[in-house]
């Protein structure tokens, strides 16, 4: 079975310093990567180069078929196909302040993906209630709590049904018992065939829930 | 060094001392031939008013020489009142109001009230009443723009006030107005400066009125002394002299003079009433206070149209820019920036002037759309700063995770960081629009009669800035106060989201 995500040697260097030196890795479908390391490893900016958010030096990036090339990031239109294919869920959430739960996991469903607002309506409600934060769908963001904010983001980038979930440090904000909730909740979304990449400084975590551990080193 | 400055102090006020003054205020602005700054020396007035004063100087004996004070034209009254100089000349018109609250001299020249029309007009055109509809301008606070308001209401032209008297007329030749209504010896001068074609004074006047002195109320010993002075120079031929140097000297002249000498002051007086002004000097206070009140509440609708018209266009002009400085190439951005520095680094006023005037030769804007076209033109550049802040206030990871869903660049700014960055720049919009309502006074310079203008003209009238000074303050508070209030509100509901 070809990989999901295949990272070849990349390297990124941010003025004229390794950040990331030649990382390898890949990850199938159905299976939890973590990227472990200790902070300013470059954990994040890994994703964030998968993510095409950010430019790489060397080497080469494939989600399903689709390259990556070093230089600078491509423009937007001919990312389409990556976009559809991988979603990132940020540290800080980064939910949009200016719209509820609900609306933040629609906006794309409606408007990139053209569904009309009442399927898109009914696909978000379904998510957010799979994900336990269903009651808080009305709810702007400041009166989230930090493990509800996680649970809308994580809806939020699963709508447009991605196959690549990227998560940066998931459990940073959480207590031990929503940890564990959130475990089950990867392991649920990587048995429906996803490929989940974690970058993760919880080696506990990582250790409890992750298939394959890759520790990246300074 | 101190010893020398002293001395040359003390010279200076023994000088003072020896050498009587009548210091007399007057317009060089108004130009010939009344008064005008000396092509050759710049820092001395000559015109027949200026004459005029040296005469009455002379006349009062005592070695006294005339001494001469700027004051804009429409604030001769109020100054000579507050003792900035004895005496106020320069084409001050003789009227019941100015009568009532100032000491007033002798008429010493009779005007004319003409029309000026452009010539394909002359056949047409023969008074006020042929103008039904027509735009006439005319100078602000004057009998002739009392004259044109008495005649919308009865024949219903469009008065236009103008703070000069040579725009009139080159907004006459533009077709901007119809007519001009102003004092015979301004259109002549008007006409002579255009090279005596331009346009067609209309032989019979719209009505007669007199030029006087104005001193303060209590200076009335002072106004007989100048009385008698000009009815000695009428009778010994010298205001003659003076007329006939400066190119005025007419038959009306010489049959004011004979009335004058001959009848004493009553007559004088007589002569006075003859100008047909609708001053409101013999009407006591509040009746004088409601009869502003429409016209009051008139300029109020100008000022506030103005505001929200240019209010309207600054958001477009301000996105524009604020896009095109994030968002462009670089050529763009280059040019943005270099749009809101100059506007910015530049007077609004310049700015109507250049709109208004400066382009007159390529494109005749009428005076409000320039007014609104300034106004919004210049307010963009503080608009596109606010947004662009607004919109680099927007967090980044936002707009990236918006990236990551898979919209465009266009939806992005519409969908997350459009909506977000409104909220932030709600509050100084509001501002800006508050200061904007009260920059819109800054267009009656190009004949636009809003809120300012039309109380400044009511100012003059009354003779006084108490009552409707602190009406317009009232009508600007009640303008202003509101949207204040509603960008604190603003400022509190959404401050907490900014984070």
């Amino acid at each position: 079975m070809s990989a999901l995500l295949a990272i070849d040697r990349l390297c990124v260097r941010y003025d004229s310093r390794d950040v990331l030196r030649a990382l390898s890795l890949e990850v199938a479908r159905g299976e939890i990567v973590a990227l472990m390391g200790p902070s300013g490893v470059g954990k994040t900016t890994a994703l964030r180069a998968v993510a095409a958010l950010q430019a790489f030096d060397d080497g080469q990036i494939v989600v399903e078929g689709f390259a990556l090339a070093p230089g600078p990031v491509p423009p937007e239109s001919r990312l389409r196909p990556l976009r559809r294919r991988v979603g990132l869920v940020f540290q800080a959430h980064a939910l949009f302040e200016h719209l509820t739960a609900l609306d933040n996991v629609t906006l794309a469903l409606r408007h990139v993906l053209r569904q009309s607002r009442t399927d898109a309506e009914a696909a978000a409600t379904k998510l957010l209630a799979a994900l336990d934060v269903g009651s808080r769908s009305a709810a702007w963001p400041r009166q989230l709590s930090g493990g509800e904010a996680q649970r809308v983001a994580i809806a939020r980038a699963l709508a447009p049904d991605p196959a690549l979930l990227l998560m940066d440090e998931p459990t940073a904000a959480l207590d031990p018992a929503r940890r564990s909730a959130l475990g089950a909740t990867l392991r649920r979304l990587c048995e429906q065939g996803r490929g989940l990449l974690v970058a993760t400084h919880d080696a506990g975590f990582a250790g409890e829930f992750a298939d394959r551990l890759i520790q990246l080193t300074a | 060094m101190n010893a020398q400055v002293l001395s040359l102090a003390l010279a200076l006020v023994g000088h003072k001392a020896q050498t009587p003054v009548l210091v007399w205020g007057g317009d060089a602005e108004g130009g010939a031939p009344f008064v005008e700054a000396d092509p050759a020396d710049p820092s001395r007035v000559r015109g027949f008013d200026v004459e005029v004063a040296d005469r009455i100087a002379r006349g009062l004996g005592g070695g006294r020489t005339a001494r001469f004070v700027q004051v804009q034209w429409s604030n001769i009254d109020q100054s000579v009142e507050r003792g900035d100089f004895a005496l106020g000349l320069s084409g001050v018109e003789d009227t019941p109001a100015r009568r009532a609250r100032h000491a007033v001299t002798l008429p010493y020249f009779e005007f004319r009230e003409v029309l000026a029309v452009r010539p394909g007009d002359q056949s047409r055109i023969h008074g006020l009443a042929d103008l039904r509809g027509r735009r006439v301008a005319t100078l602000g606070a004057t009998i002739a723009y009392d004259l044109l308001i008495a005649a919308r209401d009865s024949t219903g032209i469009i008065p236009v006030s103008f703070d000069d008297d040579v725009h009139p007329y080159s907004d006459l030749l533009a077709g901007r107005v119809d007519a001009v209504l102003l004092d015979h010896i301004i259109a002549q001068r008007a006409l002579r400066r255009m090279g005596g074609a331009a346009f067609v004074i209309v032989s019979q006047p719209v009505a007669v009125g007199h030029y006087v002195g104005v001193l303060a109320r209590a200076d009335s010993v002072l106004r007989d002394s100048i009385d008698a002075v000009l009815r000695e120079a009428m009778r010994d031929g010298s205001l003659e002299q003076i007329y006939r140097r400066w190119s005025v000297w007419d038959d009306r002249q010489g049959a004011l003079f004979e009335q004058i000498v001959r009848l004493g002051a009553a007559g004088a007086a007589g002569a006075a009433g003859t100008a047909g002004s609708t001053g409101s000097g013999g009407k006591a206070a509040p009746a004088q206070v409601i009869a502003y009140l429409p016209s009051l509440a008139r300029a109020a609708g100008v000022t506030l149209l103005v505001s929200m018209l240019s209010m309207a266009l600054a958001v477009c002009v301000g996105v524009a820019l604020a896009s095109g400085r994030l968002y462009g190439s670089r050529l763009l951005r280059v040019l943005t920036t270099a749009y809101i520095e100059i506007v910015r680094g530049t007077p609004l006023l310049l700015q109507l002037f250049v709109i208004y005037y400066g382009l007159a030769g390529v494109v005749r804007l009428p005076a409000f759309l320039a007014a609104v076209l300034a106004l919004g033109l210049n307010y963009g550049a503080y608009e596109a700063e606010i947004y662009r802040g607004a919109l680099e206030a927007v967090p980044r990871t936002q707009l990236e995770a918006a990236r990551t869903l898979g919209f465009s660049e266009a939806q992005i700014l519409r969908l997350v960081r459009g909506p977000q960055a409104l909220r932030y720049a709600l509050a100084p919009m509001t501002n800006d629009f508050v200061a904007l309502l009260k920059d819109s006074s800054l267009v009656s310079v190009i004949t636009v009669v809003e809120l300012t203008k039309e109380t400044a003209i009511y100012a003059t009238n009354v003779g006084s800035w108490i009552v409707p000074g602190a009406l317009c303050a009232v009508v600007y508070l009640a303008m202003s106060l509101p949207l204040a209030r509603l960008a604190r509100r603003l400022e509190r509901r959404w401050g907490g989201r900014a984070a």
